[in-house]
């Protein structure tokens, strides 16, 4: 297994985390957290990936194949639940706040402060 | 009593049945929305019944880790291959707290909102099932999924007031930095995953027992820390907490400081002694660490706490200073640390729970939560005053407040494992936040001292508070003034109970048994034995634990009296106490979430760096 997966998601984690810091825009903000989000999808399949291994649903395939792990496959599509779920929220939140404070600047967003 | 070790049918039951009342209610909400009564107690009982359940586990786990395997997907030969909840005593009583403040909310928001739609019935229910669910797991990448799933019902009753900006900037900000929190966590356990092949946190402290602890798996343990501090709200990964707390809707806050931010750090210990306690060793170099991030939060919050005239942002200041209390408890590993630490929870949940109620009567009658235009008008409020007063003093640690208990023990491990400063740290935070609130409790409810001045951050938000409730009743109605009296009542007599200290430790200790926690979860054994790794200590209260409980009730009231009388004074009438450093500090908390993000990944940058250093 090489490493080029493994730094493939830190790259995407650390690209996520500038645009979430440094983003003027909500939707793009939201987009950052999801890019940030895409890195762990791309850590749990690097980490269950097995050289030549075909995928763990067969039914006609003899003997014992070599299988990707499943465990992460789940892992996935667990956190792709919760992922829709947080941007929906925050997407609403976005166009909510469009219509209050007419920006979807972060900066302009400042009812609170102290 | 059960025997230890085996499925009790319980533990899953007190997830499956908010869960399934909160999709009921959402279900028929066409039909049910019109009778809101009945949404009203079926969700109360709901919630009492929760609480039922889990007083009856935290009994029945007294004598070991109670485990459940869904599906009935036993280990096989020492390797978990299905989802577990595995509780221990301290989890269940900690569930048990969040199950019995959710009912207080409840019985409060009886009166306390004009329409409430289904929906905040079924979040809530969804709130109280995603703590639950935290606090009874035993398997990492689910401990992942409940802390999303109270996170996102917490987000959205954040927003309940959606119409208006406060609340918007609010729930937005918390839940883009608890978003990115947990997502960092789950990268720390994709990484434990690559290490071990597993997800049961025994099976994972088992496996990584064994050896070198290696720089993946410090890598992994403090991404893993970030959601979880986050959430805990640690010193820099605080900043959403008062945003998100000044605009939830007042039965909301109460859970968030009560219950969810402890629940973080409840996170970190069970992560710690469970997963990565053994693996990682160098117990000195943790303790450092830890103690270091926990007086730097209890110091910092205590003191922003003092400054502010928004009651509710100052208790949730409150509430950052004591999660820094509570870290220093668990920073010592020692099982009294712990205990100390537990006992302050119970007394901080309740006293803050009942402290939180009262601003939201005096919001509802009031119609503001300024300190300065409320001075003196409290007056009529004469219940809510003396439970007000009453809860202040607990959060000073007056005996026999739970709190001054925790104080005491968490000092006591402290000074006998080389770390005196500690008991003086607690004091002087303890006496800030007590002053801060008894001020409060003094100018406001009993007009005493001058009027603060006016802050003019405040006034721009004080119209935006009067919509929470419908106001203009002529009195607090009952379902007001009861609750936050019975939470007060209950701290002080869980202060007073004979056996607290020793059942609190042995609670504590069976956390901190990790030989133990692996046998009984892959082994289903009924470990009777529980050895950790420092002994017990004596926890019976001492004189200067009700010494210093009391000096710091006492330095409260002359700090608050300070407070409300300082111009009065010759020669202090023209100061302003530490002005200029404190506006520089003011505006760290610029309400803008990208700053937020800055201060996180600065600080997972010092914690990675401090504890890569030191655990090699």
């Amino acid at each position: 297994m090489s490493l080029f997966p493994y730094l493939v998601a830190a790259w995407i984690a650390l690209v996520g985390l500038y645009g979430l810091v440094t983003s003027r825009h909500l939707v793009h903000q939201i987009l950052c957290l999801v890019v940030l989000q895409s890195s762990t999808y791309v850590l749990l399949l690097a980490v269950g990936f097995k050289t030549g291994g075909i995928a763990p649903y067969f039914s006609d395939v003899s003997g014992r194949p070599v299988t990707v792990d499943p465990v992460v496959q789940a892992l996935v599509l667990t956190d792709i639940v919760v992922e829709v779920a947080v941007t929906s929220l925050l997407l609403g939140l976005a166009v909510r706040a469009h219509r209050r404070f007419g920006s979807v600047d972060p900066e302009e967003l400042r009812q609170l402060r102290g | 009593m059960r025997a230890p070790g085996t499925l009790d049918p319980l533990l899953p039951l007190v997830v499956v049945v908010p869960l399934l009342v909160a999709a009921l209610l959402a279900a028929l909400s066409a039909l049910i929305s019109q009778h809101r009564r009945v949404l009203d107690l079926v969700a109360i009982a709901t919630s009492v019944a929760v609480s039922a359940m889990l007083v009856v586990l935290m009994a029945r786990t007294a004598g070991g880790v109670a485990v459940y395997w869904f599906a009935g997907l036993h280990p096989r030969h020492g390797a978990a291959i299905g989802i577990d909840f595995a509780a221990g005593s301290l989890s269940c009583g900690l569930a048990a707290l969040t199950a019995v403040l959710v009912t207080a909310s409840m019985v409060f928001s009886w009166r306390y909102f004009e329409t409430a739609s289904t929906w905040f019935h079924s979040l809530m229910l969804v709130f109280l099932a995603g703590m639950v669910g935290f606090c009874l797991t035993g398997d990492i990448f689910d401990l992942f999924v409940w802390f999303e799933v109270m996170g996102v019902a917490a987000y959205a009753l954040t927003a309940f007031r959606v119409e208006e900006k406060g609340p918007l900037q609010g729930a937005y900000n918390f839940a883009i930095t608890n978003s990115v929190g947990a997502y960092l966590s789950l990268l720390g356990i994709g990484l434990i995953y690559a290490r071990t092949g597993a997800l049961n946190m025994a099976q994972i402290g088992r496996a990584l027992g064994h050896g070198r602890p290696g720089s993946l798996v410090v890598v992994a343990f403090v991404l893993v820390l970030v959601g979880l501090i986050t959430k805990g709200a640690i010193v820099p990964f605080h900043f959403w907490l008062a945003d998100a707390h000044a605009v939830a809707p007042t039965p909301v806050c109460v859970l968030f400081s009560g219950v969810m931010v402890e629940l973080g750090l409840y996170g970190v210990a069970r992560v710690y002694w469970s997963v990565f306690g053994a693996g990682l060793g160098h117990r000195s170099a943790i303790t450092a660490a830890f103690l270091a991030l926990g007086i730097l939060t209890a110091l910092v919050g205590a003191f922003f706490s003092y400054r502010q005239r928004h009651l509710k942002r100052m208790l949730a200041f409150s509430t950052i200073s004591h999660a820094g209390l509570f870290l220093v408890g668990f920073a010592l590993l020692t099982p009294l640390g712990l205990a100390g630490a537990a006992a302050y929870v119970i007394g901080h949940g309740l006293v803050k729970a009942a402290l939180f109620l009262c601003v939201g009567a005096v919001l509802h009658r009031l119609g503001s939560v300024d300190e300065s235009r409320l001075h003196g008008r409290g007056r009529a409020l004469k219940t809510t005053g003396v439970v007000f007063t009453l809860a202040a003093l607990g959060l000073a640690d007056l005996p026999p407040f739970a709190t001054y208990l925790g104080a005491g023990w968490v000092g006591d491990s402290a000074s006998s494992h080389g770390a005196p400063y500690v008991t003086a740290v607690v004091m002087i935070s303890s006496i800030l936040v007590g002053g801060a609130v008894l001020r409060v409790a003094g100018g406001v409810f009993y007009g005493l001292g001058d009027p603060p001045r006016e802050d003019p951050r405040l006034r721009q938000g004080a119209t935006e508070e009067r919509s929470e409730t419908s106001g203009d009743e002529a009195k607090v109605p009952l379902t007001m003034t009861l609750p936050p009296l019975v939470l007060v009542a209950a701290a002080a007599a869980i202060g007073l109970l004979p056996h607290l200290g020793s059942v609190l430790q042995h609670a504590a200790l069976q956390v901190e048994d990790e030989a133990g926690y692996v046998k009984t979860v892959l082994g289903g054994a009924a470990v009777h034995h529980l050895s950790a790794l420092s002994p017990k200590e004596p926890t019976a209260v001492r004189a200067i634990d009700l010494e210093s409980g009391f000096g710091t009730a006492a330095g409260a009231l002359l700090l608050a009296l300070g407070g409300l009388y300082y111009r009065r004074l010759p020669g202090l009438k023209r100061l302003r106490p530490a002005r200029v450093v404190a506006d520089t500090f003011d505006r760290l908390q610029s309400g803008v979430v990208n700053d937020y993000l800055t201060w996180l990944v600065f600080g997972v940058a010092c914690i990675g760096g401090a504890l890569a250093f030191s655990l090699r």
